[in-house]
């Protein structure tokens, strides 16, 4: 399968996976690759490299996707049929976004982004760039017309936070701990009894007199809106679900990152969603096979003189160790998730930060399983 | 100048993938050779650590010790805030800390959870030790999320600090803040690969620090290819991958050629950064192995002795 079978009838295709492992750029190609296939498509960006933003024309900010113009991709040998778009989050102002939304109205939402817990800690702390991915996600889903969203997610170390981002919000304000904190000598700790009223005294003790009266009146903006919050989530819960829905891993074959995305997937087929696929890149491939390692020094000592051939070999030494540690986890990875789902981009000469380099990522992506095999065939001959 | 193992508290931190937790062990393995009780303390549930030096992975929030004289410590936020209730308040303390009500109001609030990892990793570096039992360690070596939220975990306290104002949270916050402002006690120490993101992450990560008053002590570039071939070199390699015709001998050449270039470009990279840290900047090799055990590890710490 390649990623146009995968994303086939597609809507959202998330791209998830731990730090590192080119998860930016592959966004980026698939993105491209879909566009060329006929789709209006969108890549959601998090943070790119500054050169691959400029390629994509990036650097405007706005907070919504721009179309790339189509001269940008003119020389990419790509026929582009449908449309790029591409955007760069930005966090603070998605949260804004969000309340703005949802808050009864313009005062109140206001006046919750005036209070300073929100504005100094929201979006400071881990998980916070995870709610707003996905909060733009469902926003452009429910609002916008593309074919198909690409998500590149924050790089978290651990990408689990990613799914675990819209439950947790909604555990909390669902609970009767918002509806206690919300009113603190009101009815709620009255229906939480007489219990209640000395925890919340060693709670001030604790936490001082200022702080909660910031946080209570935090917890009681966001709490007027509890039951959109609820609904919000429920909703983007339903979409991540939804078979329109993709999740694409993306790894390294280096062991750590494989690990992570065998966890990763195998929490997705257990938690019921819909798991797609594998990009696995910076792929060592074998090239020595089965040939005697000996043999590489001798082939080279007949076209190089002998120190150069030496550290020709030992560079080929180490490029095989790195080869035999992928095949590794490339097993394991097969074993674990199928073999059928990953596919294999190779270790390039060098990072991807132009039209040209996704378009070399492209064959790797959106070729046929004959043209995928012959290109590694080439590549180890 | 200072190394600063001389501190009592290091921050490692640096971009997912680019070898932090790696560095930081190699730092305490480092460490704990010249005598110094050390301990490596990881935020969130990593457990990458104790993988390097055991199986059983068990008892991760407890201090464990892992070669001589290195310990680690996987930080929980709620059993910090257990462990800070029950020293702070008593019954009343131990009262919250088993409320569920108060865990999840405390966890929900924005930051708490990095406030609380923090105030645990600031109880680890005293040398009175607030937990029953705990000897002092002479170094607290923290491997700290990502430099995006790294940044963000060092400036919560003094953030609580300012928002509560008074009470005991802001003079807690105000403590742990100025034991992070004072660079004779505090070190942070920046891991980057040499490639365009990292390099940049790392730069930005100067700056704030800058802007907050606080020390960035050193950089490590870790991964650095060698540079196995002189540029006049290269020509010869090509010429040898023309001429030659055994599939061997190219891909051995290709193979050359491909790391020449990546080589190359991560040069670039580390020079740009050097210009911007000016100096304060260690060189770490690329790990041909099939993975980071022990001895890679003291490899590492090998190649540190001479900076650090």
């Amino acid at each position: 399968m390649n990623v146009a079978e995968m994303l086939d009838g597609k809507r959202v295709c998330v791209c998830a996976g731990s730090g590192g492992v080119g998860k930016t750029t592959t966004s980026a190609a698939i993105a491209l690759g879909m566009a060329a296939t006929g789709a209006k498509v969108a890549v959601v960006t998090i943070d790119p490299a500054n050169r691959l933003a400029n390629a994509l024309g990036l650097e405007q900010l706005g907070n919504e996707p721009r179309r790339v113009e189509p001269e940008r991709l003119a020389g990419s040998g790509l026929d582009i049929q449908g449309e790029l778009w591409a955007m760069m989050l930005d966090p603070k102002r998605t949260f804004d976004e969000l309340i703005d939304r949802i808050a009864a109205d313009p005062e109140r939402a206001q006046e919750i982004k005036d209070n300073r817990v929100y504005r100094e800690l929201s979006t400071a702390v881990s998980g916070s760039q995870e709610l707003t991915a996905i909060a733009k996600l469902f926003e452009l889903d429910q609002d916008a017309d593309f074919d198909l969203l690409v998500l590149d997610t924050p790089p978290s170390r651990n990408a689990l936070e990613f799914l675990d981002a819209p439950g947790r919000l909604n555990a909390f304000l669902e609970g009767r701990a918002l509806k206690a904190f919300m009113r603190p000598t009101g009815l709620g700790i009255r229906a939480l009894g007489r219990g209640a009223l000395p925890l919340l005294g060693g709670l001030r003790r604790i936490t001082g007199i200022d702080l909660i009266s910031d946080l209570t009146t935090f917890f009681s903006l966001l709490g007027d809106m509890t039951s959109d919050f609820s609904q919000r989530a429920a909703q983007v819960e339903q979409l991540l679900r939804s078979p329109g829905t993709a999740f694409l891993l993306i790894t390294s074959a280096a062991r750590e990152p494989v690990d992570e995305a065998i966890w990763f997937g195998q929490r997705l087929e257990s938690d019921g969603l819909p798991f797609a696929g594998v990009v696995v890149n910076r792929v060592h491939h074998d090239l020595l096979g089965d040939r005697p390692p000996r043999e590489v020094k001798r082939s080279l000592a007949r076209v190089l003189p002998p120190g150069l051939a030496t550290r020709v070999t030992e560079n080929f030494r180490d490029y095989h160790v790195l080869a035999r540690r992928d095949e590794d986890n490339l097993g394991r990875l097969a074993d674990a998730l199928g073999a059928d789902r990953l596919l294999l981009v190779p270790q390039l000469d060098d990072d991807v930060h132009d039209i040209e380099g996704l378009v070399r990522i492209h064959r790797y992506l959106f070729g046929s399983q004959a043209e995928r095999e012959r290109l590694i065939d080439d590549l180890v001959a | 100048m200072p190394s600063p193992l001389d501190k009592r508290l290091l921050f490692v931190t640096g971009k997912g993938g680019v070898g932090k937790s790696t560095v930081a062990i190699a730092i305490g393995l480092l460490a704990a050779r010249r005598g110094l009780r050390t301990i490596v303390a990881e935020l969130a549930s990593q457990e990458r650590m104790q993988g390097v030096f055991r199986d059983d992975g068990g008892e991760q929030f407890r201090e464990l010790e892992l070669a001589p004289g290195l310990f680690t410590i996987s930080i929980d936020p709620q059993q910090a805030m257990e462990e800070y209730l029950r020293v702070k308040a008593g019954t009343i303390g131990q009262a919250l800390g088993s409320s569920r009500l108060f865990q999840a109001f405390a966890m929900a609030t924005p930051g708490m959870r990095e406030l609380l990892s923090i105030g645990k990793v600031w109880e680890l570096a005293q040398l009175h030790r607030r937990t029953r039992g705990g000897a002092p360690y002479d170094l607290v070596i923290v491997d700290a999320p990502a430099t995006g939220h790294g940044v963000g975990l060092l400036r919560t306290p003094r953030t609580f600090a300012e928002i509560a104002r008074v009470g005991p949270i802001a003079h807690q916050g105000q403590t742990i803040a100025d034991t992070i402002a004072d660079s004779d006690f505090t070190g942070v120490i920046a891991v980057a690969t040499p490639e365009e993101m990292p390099v940049n992450e790392t730069m930005t990560l100067a700056d704030e620090l800058a802007r907050d008053d606080l020390p960035l002590d050193l950089v490590i570039v870790n991964a650095l290819y060698p540079a196995r071939f002189e540029p006049g070199e290269i020509g010869e390699l090509g010429d040898a991958l023309g001429r030659t015709r055994s599939a061997l001998a190219r891909s051995a050449l290709r193979a050359a050629l491909s790391e020449h270039a990546r080589a190359a470009t991560q040069r670039e990279q580390r020079d740009r950064l050097h210009a911007r840290v000016d100096g304060r900047l260690v060189e770490l090799p690329y790990v041909f192995a099939d993975e980071i055990a022990l001895p890679q590890l003291q490899s590492l710490a090998d190649v540190l002795e001479a900076a650090l």
